[in-house]
């Protein structure tokens, strides 16, 4: 049980995909200019990042190493058709929002990644968690984003005013110049934590 | 002229990994010297350019006609993924010098956002095949203007004394971020 926790909690802070390992950064600043947006995004891959992380985990005994990668391509496209159909069904709206980047969450690097790295090794329900830490780290990352961009961008949070109305938003945080500023310093902050945290380990 | 327009758009107005954030891991990943830089964008302007070529007849000729539009996303990720693997065999038969140049840029990018990206938007965007053709070289050129300017500013801050905490990766996004910054000065000049 505490092994389980230990790798969903990893993917949390220790190896965030986003801020730590840098991997899948295209959608981290296309769609993070609201939180609506970035949460949605997050969970759209928390949950394909899952599914593909059991799928492979379970056929990982009958799949020849040399075919593996249009094994997993294959498997991560299907999963990823599947949410867009039901984004698309029932949340038209968001659909239209997030566009060609739901797509997109096929040539994620992080899902590729967790596929090769941990599910192709290991069993079903390590998968699971392995997955869903990444997910949820993933998930967490964005909203952070979104939330900075977001309130200080625009003054408000899931679409209500937080800051006062006189506040003067600076335009640059929603634009993608501020997207790729605001990353970096975050970036920056989580270095700092994750360094602190090991340095208290030690 | 309205070719010309549609290129210069696609280089500079809506830059694509400065506006619209594709290839971004490609980017960071390879901007640490010039030539690499280089390789990568020109390995990048031909898979697109290729890639759009195919998926567009895929496209207009087996998935609408059949009505399955809906694997567009898994076709594609598989049709670009297998011709950059077929790419990479017949240039390192045929052209070793080639190969041996920017053969290695070729495998990074057969699974990348901003290859399955330009396919996607051409069809997304209902473009004629001439049209998806220009659309694709311009955005691989925009990538590859993009890519070679960042390295050079890259290659200029490992002079400049950095905070511990922003060294490599955080310093690279601020700069990046002055760099679109600077290209968004370009917005409004052609509105499609």
């Amino acid at each position: 049980m505490k092994e389980l926790w230990s790798i969903f909690s990893k993917g949390i802070l220790m190896e965030n995909p986003i801020f730590v390992l840098a991997l899948s950064l295209c959608p981290a600043l296309a769609v993070t200019s609201s939180v609506t947006n970035a949460l949605t995004m997050g969970l759209t891959v928390m949950f394909v990042i899952t599914v593909n992380n059991m799928t492979i985990s379970l056929i990982r005994n009958f799949v020849n190493p040399k075919v593996r990668l249009p094994v997993y391509i294959v498997s991560i496209a299907t999963i990823v058709t599947v949410a867009q159909l039901v984004l698309q069904a029932y949340f038209p709206l968001l659909y239209k929002a997030l566009g060609i980047y739901l797509a997109l969450v096929v040539v994620f690097a992080i899902i590729l990644a967790r596929a090769e790295v941990f599910a192709s090794k290991n069993n079903v329900i390590r998968s699971c968690c392995d997955g869903l830490g990444m997910g949820v780290g993933f998930a967490v990352a964005m909203v952070i984003i979104g939330a900075v961009r977001e309130v200080f961008g625009s003054g408000t949070f899931l679409g209500y005013h937080v800051l006062p109305i006189s506040y003067d938003a600076p335009l640059l945080l929603i634009l993608p110049a501020g997207a790729f500023i605001v990353i970096g310093y975050l970036i920056g902050g989580a270095r700092i934590l994750v360094n602190r945290i090991e340095k208290s380990k030690a | 002229m309205e070719y010309l327009t549609l290129f210069i758009s696609a280089v500079i107005v809506n830059n694509f990994v400065l506006t619209r954030f594709l290839g971004l891991c490609v980017f960071f990943g390879v901007s640490k010297n010039v030539n690499a830089s280089f390789g990568m964008g020109m390995a990048v302007t031909a898979v697109m350019t290729i890639s759009s070529i195919l998926a567009w007849l895929v496209y207009n000729f087996v998935l609408l006609k059949f009505n399955l539009t809906f694997l567009t996303t898994v076709v594609f990720v598989l049709l670009i993924a297998s011709t950059v693997q077929l790419l990479e065999m017949v240039i390192k038969k045929h052209v070793p010098t080639l190969y041996n140049m920017w053969g290695i840029y070729l495998m990074l990018i057969a699974v990348n956002c901003v290859v399955l990206g330009v396919p996607l938007l051409n069809v997304e965007s209902n473009f004629t095949f001439a049209k998806s053709i220009v659309h694709a070289m311009g955005a691989g050129v925009g990538f590859g203007v993009a890519i070679v300017l960042m390295a050079s500013l890259r290659e200029k801050l490992r002079l400049a004394d950095v905070p511990k905490a922003l060294d490599g990766l955080g310093v690279a996004f601020i700069l990046a971020g002055m760099l679109a910054l600077s290209f968004l000065g370009f917005s409004g000049m052609i509105s499609l």
